[in-house]
């Protein structure tokens, strides 16, 4: 039923702009009811979008070919999980996702900060309105998923490299991340329209821009996932620009959880922050335009475009706006607060947001850089690892220092000598780890003996702060030791929380050093019963094998591996040949060890005629340590959104005060 | 087929539109259509309550520094103080609001 799905994006497209129009009108005018049809309106467009969702859904679980997008990107033979994962995997479904994410967390937002948005940020409804509206315009007018045709006997197919588990959750977290830095930029954006800039649009966006800024960070590392299996080339992060653009946000929005926390405590940086917010959800559109315009080469863009215009007009739009409102609203966001010391912990702040913001603007010039020069100067040129491996050290060493300094330091101020006597044990930790290293031969990777050594120091920072929390629970009579530890973190669950989510990034930096500067790498061409050496590692080629699955033909390498003398069971590595979609993929073999946190990781890159192979065999140290760090982020994460019940009852209490002079 | 989505999205429609016109439909005649707008004085109490929470927030967060040995004893002297009297000046600031903030108070939702 296309016309379903065609007449429910009209109607949600109509509401969305009702919302923006309506509740602009309503909010400058001061009217009640009006910005209730609109809030209503932004409801209904969720329910109408997501009607959209349903029959496009349907579409593909039907196989569906009048439908030209289910044509497009599904096959017959395609398995039911991939097919319906082609949702997200066009440029129209992707579209209509960002459409059904936005207007349903919007909704969720305004219901659960009704008082705020009607009394205090009137202007939230028609700027999450008129934000939606953009996204329901494409939809409607550019890029519709019901675009229908005479239906053809099977699809196209999915493109292999989507064929993926890693796929069915990395885009749609991808987007909840994306879309969610709608909210808090929505509610500064309603803050400044009010001439409101006290924390309340901070209060009511904490969790939304936490909750973004995890699925962010966790779809990052999906993705990563997703390239260190499917990719195959032995990396798992290569500073490809669509890998950077979901970065860049990520960054911005890092800096900005940490300098809202210098707001709230200390009523600083609130030009600050307005600018980080806007500049996290414009680099999110940004990140949008780079993955779906094809504007630059990338093996995540799979798809070229007319909507990229329609993306940097749209970002252009709403960074002028931003940039407008906030120089207006300067002299109401001007604090009168100054920073007491720069030995302090807003101070490490605000250092931390200048490393941040810094190397997130260092990805952007290297992203951009291609399109600039070819725009210029007629000469295309790509930025290397190289550019990005530079300043990843420059910016991401200070980074990882400040990590472990900053929860050592007191807030407003603090002495030299405390803060020497606070990093005794830290820096001790990171000399004995360090020396334990060198002696270990950690020293033929210079860089990546100093990562692992400051790695140490922050860890040690870590537990040490965990300890003297607990240590001074307990003295205050929490109970036991364990009630005492429970007490802590239940106590402050943002800064513990954030502190777990420190060890996450400590773990991806080891994982990520021993994969760039411990690896081992071995290439040769095999006949059957012939072996590789690589590191521990015997890899003996038995021979190739064929076989059918349901949407491909599978080519294999099978290859047995030994280690030390011990047997360790066989691989397979190969290719895959897709029927529908007439396209081979490599099939990487990954053995993963667990207890050395350490893959075998085999590319048959090619199959000869004689029957011989040719491999390319890598050791990966403690490359398992990245992909257990995305556990921990989760973990971290959580600990910080979990709802902290007394600060609820502070906040309600306070609300409740202001509330009882606030007119019904 | 065709009929059959036509007469579904006409259905949505109407739903939505007589969704949207609810707050009209639900009050045509509303004797205050106005949003609650705040004064100068409640702004300036909405101010004082921030001053007030983040000054007991930071005399904690002090307290529990110290005991953690972040903070010196004489930096935690020195700073106590002044910390002390923003939380005391904010809390009488707020003084000649209490009796006009002691009628009923409406039930607010928490926020997010």
């Amino acid at each position: 039923m296309p016309e379903l799905g065609r007449a429910a994006l009209l109607l949600a497209f109509g509401l969305v702009v009702y919302a923006a129009l309506a509740g602009g009108y309503a909010a400058y005018r001061a009217r009640r009811r009006l910005l209730e049809s609109a809030t209503n309106a932004l409801f209904a467009a969720f329910a109408s979008v997501g009607l959209a969702a349903v029959v496009l859904l349907a579409a593909l679980a039907r196989h569906d070919f009048s439908f030209s997008y289910v044509a497009s990107h599904t096959s017959r033979e395609l398995p039911l999980g991939y097919t319906l994962s082609a949702f997200w995997s066009g440029q129209e479904g992707s579209l209509l996702l960002w459409l059904l994410v936005l207007t349903g967390m919007g909704s969720a937002a305004v219901v659960l900060n009704r008082r705020l948005v009607r009394q205090v940020l009137p202007w939230t409804v028609p700027i999450l309105g008129a934000l939606a509206s953009f996204f329901a315009l494409l939809l409607v007018f550019v890029a519709s998923p019901f675009g229908t045709q005479v239906a053809p006997a099977d699809g196209v197919g999915l493109n292999p490299s989507l064929q993926n588990p890693y796929m069915l959750a990395h885009p749609p977290l991808l987007y909840l991340g994306y879309v969610g830095l709608t909210i808090p930029f929505a509610f500064a954006m309603a803050a400044l329209a009010s001439g409101r800039a006290d924390e309340r649009w901070i209060v009511a966006t904490r969790r939304w821009t936490l909750a973004s800024w995890a699925f962010l960070g966790f779809a990052i590392l999906l993705g990563a996932k997703w390239a260190y299996e499917e990719v195959g080339w032995g990396g798992w992060y290569a500073w490809d620009p669509v890998e950077n653009a979901a970065l860049m946000p990520w960054l911005v929005a890092t800096a900005y959880l940490h300098s809202v926390m210098v707001q709230e405590k200390k009523n600083m940086l609130r030009v600050w922050n307005a600018v980080l917010v806007t500049g996290a959800f414009c680099l999110s559109l940004f990140g949008t335009f780079l993955t779906r315009s094809g504007v630059l080469n990338s093996i995540h863009s799979f798809t070229e475009s007319p909507i990229g215009a329609w993306f940097l007009g749209f970002i252009a739009v709403v960074a002028a706006a931003s940039i407008a409102l906030i120089l207006y609203r300067l002299p109401v966001l001007r604090s009168r607060t100054r920073l007491e010391s720069l030995v302090s912990r807003e101070a490490a702040f605000l250092y931390n947001n200048l490393f941040l913001v810094a190397f997130a603007l260092t990805v952007l010039w290297g992203v951009i850089y291609p399109l600039v020069s070819d725009a210029v100067r007629g000469v295309a040129v790509t930025v290397g690892a190289p550019y990005y491996d530079f300043f990843a050290v420059a910016f991401g060493l200070p980074l990882i220092l400040l990590m472990g300094v900053g929860p050592l330091i007191a807030w407003r101020r603090a002495s030299l000598r405390a803060l020497g006597r606070s990093l005794l044990w830290p820096f001790g930790v990171a000399l004995v780890v360090g020396a334990l290293l060198l002696a270990g031969g950690a020293g033929s990777s210079p860089a990546g003996l100093v990562g692992y050594t400051f790695a140490a120091f922050v860890l040690a920072a870590i537990v040490l702060e965990f300890v003297r929390g607990t240590r001074a629970r307990h003295a205050l009579g929490a109970g036991s030791w364990a009630g005492a530890f429970t007490s802590l973190v239940g106590r402050n669950r943002r800064r513990y929380g954030g502190y777990v989510v420190h060890a996450a990034i400590v773990l991806l930096l080891i994982g990520a050093i021993g994969i760039g500067g411990f690896a081992t790498t071995r290439e040769a061409k095999l006949s059957a019963g012939q072996s590789l050496a690589v590191g521990d590692y015997t890899v003996t080629y038995l021979g190739s094998e064929q076989r059918r699955a349901a949407n491909a033909q599978e080519l294999r390498a099978r290859l047995a591996v030994s280690r030390g003398g011990d047997e360790l069971g066989t691989v397979l590595a190969g290719k895959n040949r897709y029927f529908a979609e007439q396209q081979t993929s490599n099939e990487v073999a990954i053995r993963s060890d667990w207890l050395r946190a350490e893959d075998l990781f085999v590319i048959a890159d090619q199959f000869n005629t004689d029957g011989s192979v040719f491999l390319k065999v890598i050791v990966n140290p403690l490359v398992n340590l990245i992909w257990l760090a995305g556990l921990v982020f989760v973990a971290g994460s959580l600990i910080t959104m979990w709802p902290d019940a007394r600060e609820q009852q502070r906040l309600a209490r306070r609300f409740a005060e202001d509330g009882a002079l606030a007119r019904a | 087929m065709e009929i059959v989505a036509v007469a579904l999205a006409a259905l949505l429609a109407v739903a939505c539109v007589a969704f949207v016109a609810r707050p009209f439909l639900a009050e045509p005649e509303a004797t205050d259509d106005s949003l609650a707008g705040f004064t100068p004085a409640e702004l300036e109490r909405l101010e004082l309550l921030e001053r007030r929470d983040r000054a007991l927030a930071a005399l904690k967060e002090l307290e529990f520094d110290h005991r953690t040995g972040k903070i010196a004893d004489a930096d935690y002297d020195e700073l106590v103080g002044p910390l002390r009297r923003e939380a005391a000046d904010a809390l009488q600031g707020l003084e000649p609001f209490r009796s006009a903030a002691a009628a009923p108070v409406e039930k607010v939702d928490a926020p997010a």
